[in-house]
This record gives structure tokens, C-alpha cells and sequence, in this order.
């Protein structure tokens, strides 16, 4: 039974797509069949994330429209089989998001692949809803910061309210989880920082993961690698952290931040 | 050991991010945009239903934007006993 996990928040700039190919990756990288979409029509960007921007051809609108079959718009990673994109379209707007659309390409989707990360984009229109729509599952990546919770709760509220799981009589409502990226340990010991708990205590659902404020996030974007293929960093750990709990495991929730060199390693000049 | 490593350099990511995008946006301004690859893969396959009996899914496009050229990869299958047909 194939699942739809939308990647969300609101608020724009919090991680969405890199929480998106991380989570993707991760999943890939134990074994199961993923796929992730775009849903960002006309600012596309997750081909960048993944480092597939030079391989699109087909996209997601083209697939909609009937224009591509879907298996010619899918890119297949060159790094792990498992692991698809599906790119949207850069010049068309999201009117071409259509509800009957989405539903038959996440329909064709399933026969295939185990999980289907939705990545949305900022905002709370169409693209967003319809990256919403479907989901089995949703998280919600917040910054500890006033106005990303403020729009987090906003989005848990759609949520709840405007997709099919909401509206289909007796159906289990979306498992809601929240993702905190940028979260800086040295910050809140000063008192400049939101805890956990504290964003916790305002959204009131439970915690998929805390991923550390890290330099390997901007590094793997710049490379076009998904944090969790690139070198290993606390980022890529937590992101690992995240995938074991989406898939059913227990995982002690970890607050690191990026483990320093020690003396003897700066000396001898490791680089990266 | 001081100062250098002996293993090969690893590109620099900033670098890296700047030739991605200089290699991208120069496609994506130039119009070149595949927004002409529904119609072309159309045409390709109406020419090639002139001469041979092929399936609308039995047409697969790649494309490998690269700094300065471009290729376009086209694989037409079409059943073994075509000529049979």
C-alpha cells in the first residue's frame, strides 16, 4: 500500500524542498520505491535539489495535459535506482494544476512506487493545496521563528479542513508531523530561540524530527545532491532520524548541532 | 600532509553552484525551453506511423543540457514483427 506524504509549511524559505529531497532520498536509500513531484508550477526547483535540472524534458503539467506519458516525465536518479522526480513545469501557471489531474497521475504513481513525497509550494493556494489534496500523511516544516508557526498552524488547519481525507466521510484525518529545521542550540541557549517545546506547545502535534542549522544543507544544494547522499553531517543524520520514525521506527530525538573538529583534525587540515 | 590533502580536491560548492546555474539559465533564456518537445514528439511519430506500425507510448525522449550544446536522445521501439504487419 503506497503512501502520500506532502512536504509543507506555509511560509516560504523554511526547507520545504530540502526536506523533500532529503526524505526521498532517505526513503530510497532503505530500499523502497519512491517518488518525488514538484508542485511548484512555474518556480520550479526541486530538479535543482536533486541535481537532475539538466535531464528534464517531460513534466508533471505535460503529463496532466496529456502532451508526455507519464514514465517519459519521470527522471530516474542516477544515484539510487529506486529513487524518481518529477519535475514541474517552469512557464505554465498552477490553473494547470487540475484536481482530476493529480489524482490520475498519483493514481498511476501508486502502481509503482511505495511513497510519493509531495513537495509543495509557499503559500496556501492552489499548488499548495493540491500538493495537500491527497496526502495520507503531511510534515510540516517550521522554523522556530513567530511568523513560520504562525503559518505551520495555518496549514495544519487546512490540513484538517480542505483535503480529500477531510471531506471523505469516515475516512482517518492526515497524520500530521512537524519537521524544525535551522534549529540552533547555541541560540537558544541564549534565550534568542523558540525550544522545541516551546513550538511544540503552540502547534500541538507530534515531532518528526529536529534538523540541526548546518552548512551541509547549503553545500549539498549547491552540489545538487540530497543532504543524506552527501558527506556525512548532523543534518544528514537527523534527516536519517526523520526517515526511520516516518516509517514506524523508534528513534530517540536527538538535538545536535554540527560536530566540531576537534584540534588535532583542524591542525592536519581536513578539508570540507 | 600540512596545508594540502592528498586527496584530489573536491570542487568547490559555490563554484559548483554557479556553473549549474550559468548552464541552466542560459538555457532557460535563450527560449530553448522543451515547451516544443509535446509537438516534436508528435511529429516524429506521425512521420514514423507513415512507414511503420508504432505505438503513441513507444516514443521516449531524453535530454542532456550541457555548457555550449545540447543532445537530444530519441528511442523508438517498435514490435519485432513489424514486418509481418
Amino acid at each position: 500500500m503506497s503512501k502520500i506524504i506532502v512536504v509543507t509549511s506555509g511560509k516560504g524559505g523554511v526547507g520545504k524542498t530540502t526536506t523533500s529531497a532529503a526524505i526521498s532520498a532517505g526513503l530510497a536509500k532503505r530500499g523502497h520505491k519512491t517518488v518525488v513531484i514538484d508542485f511548484d508550477v512555474g518556480l520550479r526547483n526541486l530538479d535543482m535539489i536533486m541535481g537532475c535540472e539538466r535531464r528534464v524534458v517531460f513534466d508533471f503539467i505535460n503529463v496532466i495535459q496529456g502532451d508526455a506519458k507519464l514514465k517519459q516525465a519521470l527522471i530516474r536518479d542516477k544515484r539510487l535506482d529506486n529513487l524518481a522526480v518529477l519535475p514541474t513545469s517552469q512557464t505554465r501557471d498552477k490553473d494547470a494544476l487540475t484536481q482530476e489531474g493529480v489524482e490520475a497521475v498519483l493514481n498511476e504513481l501508486k502502481e509503482e512506487f511505495d511513497y510519493i513525497i509531495c513537495d509543495s509550494p509557499a503559500g496556501i493556494e492552489r499548488g499548495a493545496l493540491m500538493a495537500m489534496y491527497y496526502a495520507d500523511e503531511a510534515i510540516v516544516v517550521t522554523n522556530p521563528e513567530v511568523s513560520s508557526v504562525r503559518d505551520s498552524d495555518r496549514v495544519l488547519g487546512l490540513l484538517q479542513s480542505k483535503t480529500h481525507r477531510a471531506e471523505e466521510e469516515g475516512a482517518e484525518p492526515i497524520k500530521a508531523q512537524v519537521l524544525i529545521t535551522r534549529h540552533d542550540q547555541a541560540r537558544i541557549d541564549k534565550g534568542e530561540m523558540m525550544t522545541v517545546e516551546d513550538v511544540l506547545e503552540i502547534l500541538a502535534v507530534p515531532l518528526l524530527g529536529i534538523i540541526p542549522e548546518s552548512p551541509a544543507v547549503l553545500r549539498a544544494s549547491n552540489m545538487g545532491v540530497p543532504v543524506v547522499l552527501d558527506d556525512p553531517s548532523a543534518a544528514a543524520s537527523a534527516y536519517e532520524d526523520a526517515v526511520a520514525r516516518l516509517v514506524g521506527e523508534q528513534v530517540e530525538m536527538k538535538i545536535g548541532g554540527e560536530r566540531r573538529p576537534g584540534l588535532i583534525s583542524r591542525l592536519f587540515g581536513r578539508t570540507a | 600532509m600540512f596545508g594540502f590533502s592528498l586527496k584530489p580536491r573536491k570542487p568547490n560548492a559555490a563554484q559548483t553552484a554557479k556553473d549549474r546555474l550559468q548552464i541552466l539559465l542560459a538555457h532557460e533564456r535563450s527560449g530553448a525551453s522543451p515547451d516544443c518537445l509535446p509537438e516534436l514528439q508528435r511529429d516524429i511519430l506521425e512521420a514514423i506511423r507513415k512507414h511503420m506500425k508504432i505505438d503513441r507510448d513507444a516514443i521516449d525522449i531524453k535530454m542532456e543540457r550541457g555548457e555550449g550544446l545540447s543532445s537530444l536522445e530519441i528511442n523508438i521501439e517498435f514490435p519485432a514483427d513489424q514486418r509481418k504487419a
